[in-house]
């Protein structure tokens, strides 16, 4: 990721190949995060063109004031969100349900079933190949604006304050939508572990 | 002397509660007496610490997802979109 600034130079100078490196580190991610936002992956797949499009149209006026990645995720969806014509900010905490269901808990508020210990077999399972399915469909699978947070803060690792000025979202909703989307994955990776010991 | 017992509070934690709190302590926004009454909810709860190894795993699990790579044809449109842009100037 450190390379993006160098990558832009080059892209600036007219570097074809710097661009293709760019496409390739970042296009997935992207497309995941317009699929939230369109109907349909084909829709997302132009958003994606566009918004290319749109970062070698404006790379020579990118003064790198904020990263290339948040440059470019912020283009991205501002162009998904006009291509799905989703309202802003639209039952951005619609999802209050909790971590963990509370069928878990006894009635004073204690485990009844507690988690299980899995933790120590991650690196089994991820050798076997099943697990980095799981957790990329388990992410899929979350509610659109709890999708958007956990792929950029987890998957990509930006920061709470880059996602917030990426999907232009309080600190606050941030966390509400990243609460709610790690949990229902957890609760997917437990349920995984449960399923096949 | 204060028996343990005594010592605890009617703000003390269950983890009903202290569960939806980790998203909060992890991203270090829970005020200092909050944080502190989540900690000694912790240490005597091996079920939450548990929980809260389990969410950190679940964190680092989806920073290590690769992105797909591109397939042969996607690149040939990239370029093409590339090439596209740079005949725009001349």
């Amino acid at each position: 990721m450190d390379d993006d600034a160098e990558l832009t130079r080059r892209l600036r100078a007219g570097d074809e190949q710097a661009f293709v490196l760019l496409v390739r580190q970042y296009h997935d991610p992207m497309l995941r995060l317009a699929c939230s936002f369109v109907p349909s992956r084909a829709v997302a797949e132009e958003v994606v063109q566009d918004t290319w499009m749109g970062v070698l149209r404006g790379i020579a006026g990118f003064e790198g004031r904020s990263s290339f990645r948040t440059w470019l995720f912020r283009i991205l969806v501002n162009r998904a969100r006009t291509a799905g014509a989703r309202e802003r900010r639209s039952v951005a905490v619609a999802d209050t349900g909790p971590a963990v269901d509370a069928s878990r808990f006894d009635s004073a508020g204690g485990w009844c079933e507690p988690p299980e210990h899995w933790t120590d077999a991650i690196d089994d399972r991820l050798r076997a190949g099943k697990l980095a399915d799981r957790i990329r469909s388990a992410i899929v699978d979350l509610p659109p604006r709890q999708r958007e947070v956990v792929t950029l803060r987890d998957v990509e690792g930006m920061s709470s304050s880059e996602v917030c000025h990426v999907l232009d979202i309080s600190e606050g909703n941030q966390r509400v939508l990243l609460h709610r989307g790690r949990s229902r994955v957890r609760q997917v990776l437990e349920t995984e572990f449960g399923r096949a010991t | 002397m204060i028996p343990r017992m005594m010592r605890l509070r009617r703000r003390d934690l269950v983890c009903q509660q202290a569960v939806e709190l980790v998203t909060d302590y992890l991203e270090g926004t829970l005020p200092r007496s909050a944080r502190r009454r989540f900690e000694a909810h912790l240490a005597g709860c091996p079920h939450c610490t548990e929980y809260l190894a389990q969410v950190r795993a679940t964190i680092e699990l989806a920073g290590r997802i690769t992105p797909d790579d591109l397939t042969p044809q996607m690149r040939d449109e990239f370029i093409d979109l590339y090439r596209r842009w740079r005949s725009e100037g001349d």
